[in-house]
């Protein structure tokens, strides 16, 4: 059998791939985070409670509705982006006119409520739910088996990021957006209409959250505490990579998550704890990230 | 505006009134375990003396730390692995816990001031997962089962911690010490320099201040502090789990902090007696604590930012402009 540093490479192969999946969905989390941050100032911690929602409506809408995979895809974010967009209205608008850790606070709060009224109704053990037919099974890559499924993550989030990335940089809707970053008076003076764009802003950035949750509900359980753990890594990616940029987190999301796999060949131990590392030594070398901007 | 800017109204001097109602409040806590339950006592004076380091943090300097539970979890793990496997005097097994907890706010606040507001808090949040990770991992830790059976010992070899009523007063004294430190350490020329970086930090950097050596300064005693907050609850609990290392226990001290009123000298002591005692009570039914909690942090954040005991002083303040 061949080896690279002493590791098979079947070994290798698989954790990279298992790094580039864990990378799609930093890469999709930590996009959402930026566009709402890039908007609204606010740091979405209800993102991981968006994205178990989003794998939870996946689940639901086919165990009592029986609707399928692939129309799940669709409905999830739109229902999660729905709630979001309820959210924005009756709360966080209340909240722009002030520090922005206040924003934290209630996103990490309203986290808090879904948490635990989801664990409180389903308890806290995952539950599967099963690809769809046609993306079962595994192809042979010639140096490697994949799995189908995980090809179609890989594959399906980068779409989403690109597809996100061309909507903010090559869209009228997209232009009018960067320019609210940049002055949100300005631009509500133009006539555009500021507050339905942070709406707007807030439910896509959530509905994205939903739908990495649809992605994933097939590879790791449908859990009320799936989200959690996951959001505090992407806050780590984000802050590597640098809140400025929409490209800067897609790439920082799927290199993190690719080293993370390296990391789990050579050296288990760390593979938990690497990305926070890596964040350290960032901000010590280059505190405004990677593709950060000093503000 | 930053966090806490409302309460720039300078903590009231040492006024007789003041003393007044210290004395009265610590009369008040002499007496109460003969009126309450002491474990629950001793549990609100651990989480009291958390929150207020917490809030020297946030309310003095205006920094947000998401991660204060890795010094008050990592404190209570060298406390009670000192006091058991070394077998130290409860007291100098907590004080290991402050100085550990000390060298890590030095190393975590080393990192994180690299960065102000909304990312400090990101940053704070991800190294104590670390820390978290750590934990699970370490060998002296003992995984998911923690440590067990921590002896409370002799206290400098003769005073009895085993005692209920003791123990209590162990804690209460270390409490007051902790409470006073922290006023002393506010209402110092350090306090006042602090309080000027969370108003303007580019006006203190340009009146020659070494900010930044500052925050450190101040991270690094808060840290302290909640590490002896950790340490002391390690010797009371006789454990130390992987529940006081993670990012909800983070959670919960922010939120006493917000509900008691976050830059008011009392009002993180409130706070935790509230959420204590909430948390108590609510064990007892199937009401899951969580959302409860989540729904105090909406309604603290939507609808009175102060506090509750801000809130107050906010009142008496009107009061008084009104009436002059």
């Amino acid at each position: 059998m061949s080896t690279i540093f002493g590791v098979p490479t079947p070994a290798l192969y698989g954790q990279i791939l298992i790094g580039l999946i864990n990378g799609s969905f930093y890469a999709m989390l930590s996009l959402g985070l930026a566009v709402i941050f890039g908007l609204l100032r606010v740091i979405n911690f209800a993102h991981g409670a968006q994205y178990m929602l989003g794998a939870f409506a996946a689940y639901l809408l086919l165990s009592y509705l029986g609707i399928g995979y692939w129309l799940a895809l669709i409905l999830a974010p739109l229902i999660v982006g729905a709630i979001a967009v309820v959210i924005e209205k009756t709360m966080l608008s209340r909240l722009y006119g002030v520090d922005p850790l206040y924003g934290l606070l209630l996103t990490f709060g309203l986290a808090l409520i879904l948490e635990g009224a989801f664990r409180y109704w389903f308890g806290a053990a995952g539950k599967p739910y099963a690809p769809p037919e046609q993306l079962t099974g595994a192809i042979n890559l010639g140096f490697m088996f994949m799995p189908i499924y995980r090809g179609w993550v890989v594959i399906a989030s980068l779409v989403v990021c690109i597809g996100t990335w061309l909507l903010i940089e090559k869209t009228r809707l997209g232009a009018y957006l960067r320019a609210a970053t940049e002055n949100a008076t300005l631009v509500q003076a133009f006539g555009v209409n500021v507050p339905l764009l942070l709406t707007l802003t807030y439910g896509l950035g959530a509905a994205l959250a939903a739908l990495a949750g649809v992605l994933a509900a097939p590879i790791y359980q449908v859990s009320p505490l799936m989200g959690s753990n996951l959001i505090i890594i992407v806050f780590a990616v984000v802050v590597v990579g640098g809140m400025g940029s929409i490209l800067g987190a897609i790439v920082t999301g799927y290199m993190l998550g690719v080293l993370e796999g390296l990391t789990k060949v050579f050296y288990p131990e760390a593979s938990s704890i690497v990305i926070f590392v890596i964040m350290a030594i960032v901000l010590l070398v280059r505190p405004a990230g990677l593709f950060g901007r000093e503000e | 505006m930053a966090v806490g800017t409302q309460y720039l109204a300078e903590q009231p001097k040492l006024r007789t009134s003041s003393l007044v109602l210290g004395a009265i409040a610590i009369a008040a806590m002499l007496a109460a375990p003969f009126f309450f339950y002491p474990v629950m006592l001793m549990s609100v004076l651990c989480f009291a003396l958390f929150a207020c380091a917490f809030n020297l943090l946030i309310g003095y300097v205006g920094l947000l730390s998401f991660g204060h539970a890795a010094f008050f979890g990592g404190a209570a793990y060298f406390t009670a692995h000192a006091a058991k496997v070394w077998g130290w005097d409860p007291l100098a097994a907590i004080l290991l816990g402050v100085a550990g907890a000390a060298v890590m706010g030095l190393i975590i606040g080393f990192v994180a001031i690299r960065r102000q507001g909304i990312y400090f808090a990101m940053i704070t949040l991800a190294l104590s997962q670390m820390f978290a990770f750590i934990c699970l991992q370490a060998p002296f830790t003992h995984g998911e089962d923690g440590i067990q059976g921590v002896p409370r010992g002799y206290l400098l070899g003769f005073i009895d911690l085993n005692q209920p009523l003791t123990m209590y007063y162990v804690t209460l004294a270390i409490f007051l010490f902790g409470f006073f430190a922290i006023w002393r350490i506010v209402n110092s020329p350090f306090g006042n320099i602090l309080k000027a970086i969370r108003e303007n930090e580019k006006r203190a950097v340009s009146l020659g201040y070494r900010v930044d050596r500052y925050k450190l300064g101040a991270f690094v005693m808060s840290a302290a502090l909640a590490g002896m907050a950790g340490g002391t609850k390690a010797i009371v609990f006789q454990f130390a789990t992987l529940t006081d290392v993670q990012w909800q226990m983070s959670g919960e001290v922010i939120l006493m902090t917000l509900l008691g009123g976050i830059g008011t000298m009392v009002g993180p002591i409130v706070g935790a007696g509230l959420v204590i005692a909430l948390q108590n009570y609510l064990a007892a039914s199937d009401f899951p604590v969580t959302v409860l909690i989540g729904i105090i942090f909406v309604i603290c954040v939507l609808l009175f930012r102060r506090g509750i005991v801000g809130e107050i002083l906010e009142l008496m303040r009107r009061k008084g402009k009104s009436a002059s």
